[in-house]
């Protein structure tokens, strides 16, 4: 197993607990989706991952040594990390933004030598951005800048990469063509977690999927086994239909409007708005 | 074969204009400051002849060679030798190393702060430096105790800053700039009350004159006590250039990158105090220029700290080698450098900042 994690548990200091009892692994090639409602702990745990955040409890192993007594150097060259878009207030251009990938890579006090620039350029081409090598990285699209911070995590030349809500922010052609990447991605011998707003997307890229609620994995398996109506109803309060599509022949997720549905025959106590979510163990509804 | 031809010129004319402006701008950003340096030591109240100045300062270097092979006749009179050697040229290397030392510094922290309006003094420097000061003269302690608790007192006010900052366990750079605030508050408020203290007659106005900013007194021996932190500090930032353009992006990719950020920002803050500290100690508090001209250079050349901190550093001595001229040339008493480079800086960064090319979002 390339990354495996084993009762993970957070807490901030001195704050409340994000979660716990978080277990999964990793294989070669293969793509985890984690799904779940704003601020459940998604981009927490991936920033655990990244050893970003030191875990409360729990053990995170990457290729069979313990990561918290990794160097972060040496994490860096196997863990690529790819946060959530924010604003930058300097404008590197493209090209040297994504030779800061080459970081992990480079002695304290060298700079990126011609191999650095070749690998960087090979990511650009890699995700399709040749044409704006030389704009300022803050005056590209929102799409553009997600494949830069993609390509300079790539530039590290990890096994791992780590997507904070690729898709966010993106326009529909955008969110599609990032998924692909991935998917070339992974075909290509990297493993892939991300964490993501749309059940669909799971369907798209993923083999497996793990949905976060109540401060752990409430499920975790294949895509088909884990996205369900009844998960995803449970998790995100809204009703949907998952059905196989011949037209692109894989499943698809489908929201209704609340309290609108035409699913009553299915669905025994009906579903008007949050009547049919499910208890939380131990706790109330806060929907 | 026209297609050719006409590939290669849209090609050439296309690289043209960058071509050359490029060439233009570097031969003018690194030409100009041998320049000013030597002009610098030929403008003053007592003329000393460009060409004398020149045979002046070959004349250790020809002297080295054998007296069969050229003989040096002194041109200049021995007035002339002591205006050039003793009083100006150490007052013109202090220039320099002020100049390019608060730039590098301001443009370092920049982009450890990850912001554009970022001055070397952020962390308290300047004041901890200027109460240092402001308690020796008070003490009449003498000209080198005053630049050493000057020194001191630097150093010590960015310790407490940093210390502060640690007590809290949040956003680390915000907190540091606001521990940054409250020191230099305080230390603010210790040089007044130095102030309020002293003498009205003989030491308030050597208080007041000192924090206003001046190089007319250094001499070769502070000179030989400053420059060795100077350079030292400012060769490490230079080696880590690189590295600065990832904290300038974020903490946390630089962090997921593999950069040790806690103990890089450890250094940027010692290099940065250790460079602020020794210019403020031999030149006073002189504001604007760790400011004004890191914004220059970055719409120069880029935010690329590979070719922003060279390009800072020169221009930065350039800038303070034009203000100390015309400090002591614009009229017959000198006037305070930290007035200057507020006057000349405050319009100029206005400008600047109407352009809409800083480098900045």
């Amino acid at each position: 197993m390339i990354l495996e994690v084993t009762d993970a548990g957070f807490a901030y200091p001195g704050g409340k607990k994000v979660f716990s009892n978080i277990s999964f692994s990793l294989a070669d090639r293969e793509v985890l989706c984690i799904l779940g409602p704003n601020g459940i702990g998604k981009s927490t745990l991936i920033r655990c991952l990244a050893n970003l955040y030191d875990l409360c409890s729990g053990s995170i192993r990457l290729f069979g040594k313990e990561m918290s007594g990794l160097h972060q150097v040496e994490i860096a060259k196997k863990v690529g990390y790819v946060p959530q878009a924010h604003e930058i207030v300097f404008p590197f251009s493209v090209r040297d933004f994504i030779l800061m990938g080459r970081a992990p890579h480079l002695a304290a006090f060298s700079a990126p030598g011609k191999e650095d620039y070749e690998i960087a350029m090979e990511k650009i081409e890699l995700v399709g951005i040749e044409k704006i090598t030389e704009k300022p990285v803050n005056m590209i699209s929102g799409g553009e800048y997600q494949l830069a911070m993609i390509a300079r995590a790539l530039a590290q030349e990890p096994a791992i990469l780590l997507l904070d809500e690729p898709t966010s922010h993106l326009d529909f052609g955008n969110q599609v063509r990032i998924l692909e990447i991935i998917d070339q991605l992974a075909e290509s011998g990297l493993s892939v977690i991300m964490s993501s707003h749309f059940p669909d997307h799971a369907f798209l890229t993923s083999n497996s999927v793990a949905i976060m609620k109540y401060g752990t994995f409430m499920a975790y398996g294949l895509a088909e086994d884990v996205v369900t109506e009844a998960n995803l109803r449970q998790t995100y309060g809204v009703d949907v239909s998952i059905t196989y599509s011949n037209d692109v022949a894989r499943h698809i997720c489908v929201p209704h409007r609340s309290g609108k549905c035409r699913c009553g025959s299915k669905l025994p106590t009906g579903c008007s708005g949050n009547s049919s979510i499910v208890e939380p163990p131990g706790g109330s509804s806060t929907m | 074969m026209t297609t050719v031809t006409n590939r290669i010129s849209s090609t050439y004319m296309a690289i043209r204009p960058f071509f050359k402006r490029k060439v233009i701008s570097t031969i003018l950003i690194y030409g100009t400051l041998p320049v000013l340096f030597v002009a610098s030591l030929f403008l003053g109240q007592y003329d000393v002849s460009p060409s004398h100045v020149i045979d002046l300062l070959g004349a250790p270097f020809l002297n080295l060679l054998p007296e069969e092979i050229i003989h040096v006749n002194p041109s200049w009179t021995a007035a002339e030798y002591n205006i050039v050697y003793v009083i100006r040229l150490p007052r013109v290397i202090a220039a320099v190393l002020v100049g390019s030392g608060l730039a590098l510094a301001g443009a370092a922290y920049q982009g450890l702060f990850k912001n554009p309006l970022v001055s070397p003094d952020i962390l308290g420097v300047s004041s901890g430096a200027g109460f240092g000061a402001a308690l020796a003269i008070l003490l009449s302690a003498g000209a080198f105790m005053t630049q050493l608790s000057a020194f001191c007192f630097g150093i010590l006010a960015v310790a407490i800053t940093y210390l502060l900052s640690r007590f809290y366990r949040t956003t680390p750079t915000l907190i540091l700039v606001l521990s940054g605030i409250i020191v230099g508050a305080f230390f603010t408020a210790l040089i007044s009350l130095t102030k309020y203290l002293a003498d009205p007659y003989e030491k308030l106005p050597a208080i007041t004159f000192w924090l206003m900013g001046s190089l007319a007194a250094v001499r070769y021996t502070d000179l030989l006590l400053v420059a060795p932190p100077i350079l030292a500090a400012a060769t490490i930032l230079i080696l880590i250039r690189w590295r600065i353009n990832l904290l300038a992006v974020g903490d946390d990719e630089a962090r997921a990158l593999g950069i040790d950020t806690k103990r890089m920002s450890q250094i940027i803050i010692l290099c940065s105090t250790l460079i602020t500290a020794g210019a403020v100690c031999i030149a006073g508090i002189i504001g604007w220029v760790g400011l004004v001209v890191p914004h220059l250079c970055r719409m120069l050349v880029g935010p690329d700290y590979r070719k922003l901190l060279p390009v800072t550093i020169i221009l930065g001595a350039s800038y303070l080698l034009i203000i100390d001229d015309i400090a002591r040339n614009l009229t017959s008493a000198e006037i305070p450098l930290g007035i200057l480079t507020a006057i000349i800086g405050a319009p100029f960064f206005a400008y600047l900042l109407r352009k809409r090319s800083v480098g900045w979002t």
